[in-house]
């Protein structure tokens, strides 16, 4: 199949859609980014990996020539809406902002299924993960690698009571990375801890196979404990049995992954908590790999309070290490993530950890003193509470006693930790013990097979019993399609086609066509009152179903910001809108060059009785980025300058350019100035000598040629519009 | 756990004198152990979802392996591996793997398997 596109279009999830039954993956297995230093311009990045062929850069790289430096970890983002179909497009622009490492959440209640989900029905706070989901993803992504030129790696969870299953489709399926740790099975699905173990060791030889990636489940430690802190000690135990189970199991090291998050947010001392804590960490398991995820415990509504949190986290990758590094949405604490905060988390961490780029080469940590007081502290807590779970009778006993996220700071206990019967929950007796006779004819298959009494050479490679199993031979796998009539993804993109192919537009922040959108509003009032002041205000503006998202007291009488969301229930016709002309420009570099070789003189002022100067300051100094700045020399005439001293200032100082602002379009004076402009340059001789531009609020480039200017700009226009136009026209000139 | 204050400090002194390489090998030590008696237990036991993994690398959909490993199951023969069911099914038939399985998936063959494994006894 055709497995490039190119930036100007659009993924036609269709097309992907299509002979899925026969799509295999390009690839198994996690990938690394090339890491070394990058010279991109006049800088070298030293914590860096090579630029992607395709991207979009932080939006002040417009002023750095659009360089777009990649750090050295590979960067996650979560993306799973409850409709796998629209997350495809927020993957695409995701890899575009530097993402490599793209995370599906599942839908709730699929870790409680025994068994594979298959078909594409709609999920909630996450999508239903099936085969025909994954294999739909992983062929959008195998696109979307080739287009920004570098590996995506697509993850996750092998977690529930169908680990070994979700582990053996996604070995098939070419998915790189995934979640695996029986502790977050035991402590947070209630899923029995015999059951747990069991099928892990299975879903680990399995992933071990695949050369996935794993990350473990410690970090939920810190979401669920009341003080976060204080579980430190036991984070590092839950890493370690962890990550020595797989290791034991098979997995290589350089794949197993370890979830850290820095349990503490400011406004506690952020670092003086968490930075002891990412040293203590990365020493003992110096080992394995460290995917640093964002704090999600101390999230609230406000997505600036957020992104600093996770700023101050990007701190800590870099002052110790990250060999991924995870983002978190800034909206996560008021909804399932949007697609434009799944980007500012991205370019949150590219910008953070681009702008902290060797950092170590500058600053140390002190090799005394409180750091290392407080990351032995923690270390030998976490030693003492191992010593405490062997002395119980191991793993089980302890988790039974209730050992594990209490919110006491081990060895202080208070009581509340969670406690599981070892012969309860989900899967409780389905443990089965294996006979002497036991046999399993597949690859990387774990534990006792007695492959022997029927072919000893086959010990080391069961499979070939059956003369291979799916992971030799793909063309074995079945795929299921749809089990449902009523919701898959057929029925839900009919629905929103008019949006696809229909020429119409809404509004979007998840799905297409939702039609959401966020006002943010501040009130000189107490927040109770702004709060049904701003309900009221998104009723006046046609929204439906508003609701207040965020709320924030600026002063407890003077006023009140509230941010209210509501969904805007109107289409926009795309072949009835009016776009503004392009305004084609030059990179820097080229304009700088020619006006080197070619000097250019301007003379420019504000026309006949206007005093309006802001407009063209702009566009001249070389302080705002005007023509200046590009090497041109301009001479100011100040205000209502008559229409007559432009040509004749332009002939005495022998200049190429005349740049008129006019502002004022009462009884059509701009119009009127162009022309006059026009006319008296025709009558002194220099109008073909002569470049004429005119500007302003209400100029048009179409207005302006209309009345005989070589070029008009409006609104929003930069130094670097002119000066190119300028370039370009002076090149003609001079060739006539 | 019982509430306990903290009592760090006196737990630590065996700790005190060690230096911070020895109190890294002592952690990786400890979790060895921990470790050990759940990679035991793994290698010795299976589950109805390590079956019917086992089911899909050898061919079968998610649906078929499913109703497969419940026969098996029903007839306590999980213990014998679900694979291995399927696969002296074929031989004895002389059917193709896919086949084999799908004569268990409507419940023939349990008696021969039975029979094989002597699980009357």
């Amino acid at each position: 199949m055709n497995n490039t596109i190119k930036p100007n279009e659009k993924l036609d999830v269709r097309e992907i859609l299509r002979d899925l039954e026969n799509y295999r993956p390009n690839k198994r297995g996690w990938v690394w980014r090339e890491v070394g230093p990058q010279k991109i311009g006049e800088f070298t990045y030293v914590q860096a990996s090579p630029t992607l062929k395709n991207f979009v850069p932080l939006p002040s790289a417009r002023n750095i020539g659009n360089i777009d430096p990649q750090p050295d970890a590979v960067i996650t983002t979560e993306i799973a809406s409850g409709r796998f179909e629209d997350d495809i497009r927020r993957m695409r622009m995701a890899a575009y902002h530097g993402a490599d490492h793209v995370m599906v959440i599942r839908t709730a209640g699929q870790s409680h299924f025994d068994g594979l989900l298959e078909g594409t029905p709609q999920g909630i706070g996450g999508i239903p993960v099936t085969r025909k989901q994954i294999r739909a993803q992983r062929k959008a992504l195998d696109i979307i690698e080739e287009e920004v030129g570098r590996s995506i790696n697509y993850h996750s969870y092998v977690s529930g009571v169908a680990g070994p299953e979700i582990a053996v489709m996604f070995t098939e399926e070419g998915v790189n990375g995934a979640h695996q740790d029986p502790q977050y099975n035991v402590l947070y699905r209630n899923i029995n801890a015999i059951r747990s173990f069991v099928d892990a060791a299975e879903s680990k030889k399995v992933m071990a196979y695949a050369g996935m990636a794993q990350i473990d489940g410690a970090h939920n430690a810190n979401a669920t404990a009341r003080d976060a802190w204080k579980v430190m000690p036991e984070l590092l135990v839950q890493h370690i049995i962890n990550s020595k189970f797989s290791e034991k199991i098979g997995i290589l090291k350089e794949n197993i992954c370890l979830s850290t998050v820095p349990p503490a947010a400011s406004p506690t001392p952020d670092l003086k908590l968490n930075l002891p804590y990412a040293v203590a960490l990365r020493e003992f398991l110096s080992d394995y790999k460290m995917r640093a995820q964002m704090n999600t415990k101390y999230m609230d509504s406000s997505t600036r309070e957020a992104t600093v949190t996770h700023v101050l986290n990007l701190l800590i990758s870099r002052l110790t290490s990250a060999d991924i590094q995870s983002t978190i949405t800034p909206d996560e604490g008021r909804n399932v993530p949007w697609h434009i905060y799944n980007i500012e988390a991205l370019d949150t961490a590219k910008q953070a950890m681009v702008g902290m780029d060797d950092l170590l080469s500058m600053v140390n940590l002190k090799k005394d003193g409180y750091l290392q007081d407080k990351k032995r502290e923690i270390q030998e807590r976490s030693i003492l509470m191992m010593e405490e779970i062997i002395e119980m009778g191991g793993y089980f006993k302890a988790v039974e006693a209730g050992m594990f996220v209490d919110s006491g700071e081990y060895p202080a206990r208070n009581g509340d930790g969670i406690s599981r019967d070892i012969n309860g929950g989900v899967g409780s007796g389905t443990v089965v013990e294996r006979d002497p006779d036991y046999m399993a004819p597949v690859t990387a298959h774990y534990g006792y097979n007695n492959i022997a009494q029927y072919n000893k050479d086959f010990e080391s490679n069961p499979s070939l019993l059956i003369d291979g199993c799916t992971f030799e031979k793909p063309e074995m796998i079945k795929f299921i399609d749809e089990l449902d009539e009523t919701d898959n993804v057929y029925l839900r993109m009919d629905k929103t086609e008019k949006y696809r192919s229909g020429g119409l537009l809404k509004p979007e922040v998840e799905w297409l066509g939702d039609g959401t959108v966020v006002v943010d509003l501040f009130f000189p009032a107490n927040i109770r009152v702004a709060e049904a002041a701003a309900l009221e205000t998104g009723k006046k503006m046609n929204l439906v179903d508003v609701e207040i998202i965020h709320k924030e007291v600026l002063h407890p009488t003077e006023g009140s910001r509230i941010q209210i969301k509501g969904t805007f229930d109107f289409d926009i016709k795309i072949d009835e809108l009016v776009l503004p002309e392009i305004i084609k420009s030059h990179s820097e570099d080229d304009v700088i060059n020619y006006v080197k070789l070619n000097p250019i003189k301007v003379v420019a002022g504000t026309a006949g009785n206007d005093e309006h100067s802001v407009g063209i300051r702009e566009v001249l100094d070389i302080k705002h980025g005007g023509v200046e700045k590009y090497g041109i020399k301009y001479e100011y005439l100040g205000t209502s300058v008559p229409i007559e001293k432009f040509v004749d200032a332009a002939i005495e100082t022998n200049s190429n350019v005349i740049m008129m602002s006019t502002i004022i379009s009462h009884d059509d004076t701009h119009y009127k100035s162009m022309k006059k402009l026009h006319n008296y340059a025709i009558e002194k001789g220099v109008r073909d000598k002569l470049i004429l531009i005119a500007g302003g609020t209400q100029v048009t480039p179409e207005i302006a040629r209309k009345n005989s200017m070589d070029q008009g700009f409006g609104r929003g226009t930069k130094g670097i519009h002119i000066a190119s136009f300028v370039i370009d026209k002076h090149k003609e000139i001079n060739s006539k | 756990m019982k509430e306990r204050v903290d009592d760090f400090s006196t737990r630590r002194t065996h700790l005190e004198g060690m230096s911070d390489a020895e109190l890294k090998s002592y952690f990786l030590e400890l979790s060895e152990k921990l470790v050990e008696p759940l990679l035991d237990l793994s290698y010795k036991n299976t589950t109805k979802s390590i079956e019917r993994s086992v089911l899909l690398r050898m061919g079968f959909s998610s649906i078929e392996a499913k109703g497969i490993v419940e026969i098996i199951n029903e007839n306590n023969l999980l213990s014998k591996g679900a694979g291995h069911c399927v696969y002296v099914v074929g031989q004895h038939k002389k059917i193709d793997i896919h086949d084999a399985g799908m004569l268990l998936a409507n419940g023939e063959e349990i008696d021969y398997l039975m029979e094989y494994f002597k699980v009357y006894e």
